[in-house]
């Protein structure tokens, strides 16, 4: 008897991975395409017109969630970044006054390749990825942001880190007059963070250029800034222009400003509760009914094995 | 129109009008999507700060009327203590429902645990029965003895009210600031007064016994 072999599928015959894994995505989008025909053309240009410059060549990255994204007038228009006011609506009207171009970081530290990089030289050698993150801000509201950034591992690795590099710690810009916000003393300024080295080097730590495939809103902490999602929002540094490898801890801003509520991993965590409220639930932004917070905001999977063994009560 | 009807049927509904005007805004904020990316914290916020708002000016009545020498001022004081206790029951809803679905298990944890919730309702507590006997025949019933030294409560919400401000914000404390000033000015207004009723005499006794009579 003859066994033929099974027919061979053509390569442009089989769904890409990437769509297939997006299936619904892929579908959601075709349904908004065809609302989006039938809605006015000026809408969509008014709407186009708001954002800023589209980034080219985002490749897809990977951790990916298919949970419905917050809006983009959301993400941009409802954000803590004190140096712009501490009203969560000011910076979205005042961080105008930003200069994202020309813009300097700092490499420093423990490291054999300490430099002053031009922002856009320090982007240049990498690939910019889409990826589609939770945020859960330490206030108990949360959002899902599709940014777009560069594995901040691959960006560290070209400093060659010495063995004395243990944590990395990063600096927000320090400019009255383009922050405005700064000349209020709510907190020391400037606003720093800091991660532990293995933290830094993860995979899903990024440094966010963009949002919505779109150049990163000044208000969202452009030109650079870090996206840690497994951490409470405040870890994710804005507007940073030094990037430090120390031997020691660093202490962060809110650290700083209040040890005894704001930790140095202060990893999403629902059953540390912060002192003044609890972090079991949270609102995401859109929804009426609250969600439960998942540990390291879901991301456990992917990073648990960092802090096997720690009592994250007392290290939160 | 003599100036009791105007006061009765003029000035009272559209202070009573403009004072609804914050629950206006907040409605229909809700329904146009005014309320910014979080509607459900707007409208916590929102009547959170009415409620120190009409606090502070029901406070502020009796040393207007003093300052100003205009005694009808006082026949709006009820409404604005009303108001408070309105925007504070608001305020509470939200609380109770947007925020905890009415899981009083959560709710009867937080009270005792949460030091700014403690003080909130504290504060809103402390208005019910103040609330409750605003009527001409509960004042007629209780005395007016009796009445004012039950009123003089309004002072206690009046600071638990500002300490729960002051206590839920994370790190900028300016707003909570400016009521607390703004609080200190109307409490110690009555201190003075009490204190120059009394004489100028330091004892803790006097002054005391002074205050309701200036009420």
């Amino acid at each position: 008897m003859l066994i033929r072999p099974a027919t061979e599928i053509p390569s442009s015959e089989i769904t890409d991975e990437r769509v297939y894994v997006r299936r619904r995505e892929f579908l959601q989008a075709c349904g908004l395409a065809a609302v989006g025909l039938a809605a006015s053309p000026i809408a969509v240009n008014a709407q186009a017109a708001a954002r800023p410059r589209k980034l080219e060549n985002v490749a897809r990255g990977p951790f990916g969630t298919t949970e419905a994204l917050t809006p983009y007038e959301n993400v941009a228009t409802y954000n803590n970044f004190y140096e712009f006011g501490t009203d969560k609506s000011s910076p979205a009207m005042t961080a105008g006054s930003l200069k994202t171009r020309p813009w300097t970081v700092k490499v420093d530290g423990e490291c054999d390749r300490p430099a002053d990089y031009d922002i856009d030289d320090f982007i240049k050698p990498h690939t910019l990825e889409e990826r589609v993150y939770r945020m859960r801000c330490v206030e108990g509201w949360s959002m899902v942001i599709p940014w777009v950034g560069i594995p901040l591992g691959d960006v560290l690795k070209r400093f060659e880190p010495t063995s004395r590099a243990k944590f990395v710690e990063f600096t927000t810009l320090r400019d009255t007059r383009q922050m405005p916000g700064q000349r209020s003393s709510v907190l020391d300024w400037p606003y720093v963070e800091g991660l532990r080295l293995d933290e830094a080097m993860h995979p899903l730590t990024i440094l966010a250029v963009g949002l919505y495939g779109a150049v990163l809103p000044n208000q969202n902490g452009a030109p650079l800034r870090l996206v840690v999602p497994w951490k409470y929002g405040f870890k994710g540094i804005k507007s940073i222009v030094r990037i430090r490898f120390v031997d020691r801890q660093p202490v962060g801003a809110w650290e700083r400003q209040s040890s005894s509520e704001y930790g140095f991993y202060s990893n999403v965590n629902p059953q540390v509760d912060h002192p003044r409220w609890s972090q079991a639930s949270e609102r995401r932004l859109g929804e009426f009914f609250k969600r439960k917070t998942l540990m390291f905001n879901g991301y456990g999977d992917q990073v648990a094995g960092m802090y096997a063994g720690m009592d994250l009560r007392k290290n939160f | 129109m003599s100036s009791a009807r105007l006061i009765r049927f003029v000035l009272k509904p559209a202070v009573c009008a403009a004072s609804l005007g914050p629950l206006g805004v907040l409605v229909f904020g809700a329904f146009t999507g005014g309320l910014g990316a979080n509607p459900i914290e707007a409208i916590t916020h929102g009547t959170g700060d009415w409620t120190l708002r009409f606090l502070l000016l029901t406070l502020a009545v009796t040393p207007l009327r003093t300052l100003t020498r205009w005694n009808p001022l006082v026949r709006f004081r009820r409404m604005f203590g009303l108001f408070a206790f309105f925007y504070a029951s608001l305020h509470l809803l939200t609380y109770v429902w947007l925020d905890k679905f009415f899981s009083w298990r959560e709710i009867a944890r937080d009270i005792p645990r949460r030091p700014f919730i403690t003080m909130g309702f504290l504060a809103f507590v402390v208005l019910v029965p103040l609330a409750a006997t605003s009527t001409a025949g509960m004042i007629r019933r209780m005395g007016g003895r009796a009445w004012r030294r039950l009123h003089r409560l309004v002072y206690l919400s009046a600071i638990a009210g500002v300490v729960h401000y002051w206590w839920l914000v994370k790190a900028d404390v300016s707003r909570p600031r400016l009521y607390a000033m703004a609080l200190a000015v109307l409490l110690g207004s009555r201190l003075f007064v009490a204190y120059r009723k009394a004489g100028g005499v330091t004892s803790p006794v006097r002054p005391r016994a002074s205050i309701s009579a200036t009420r």
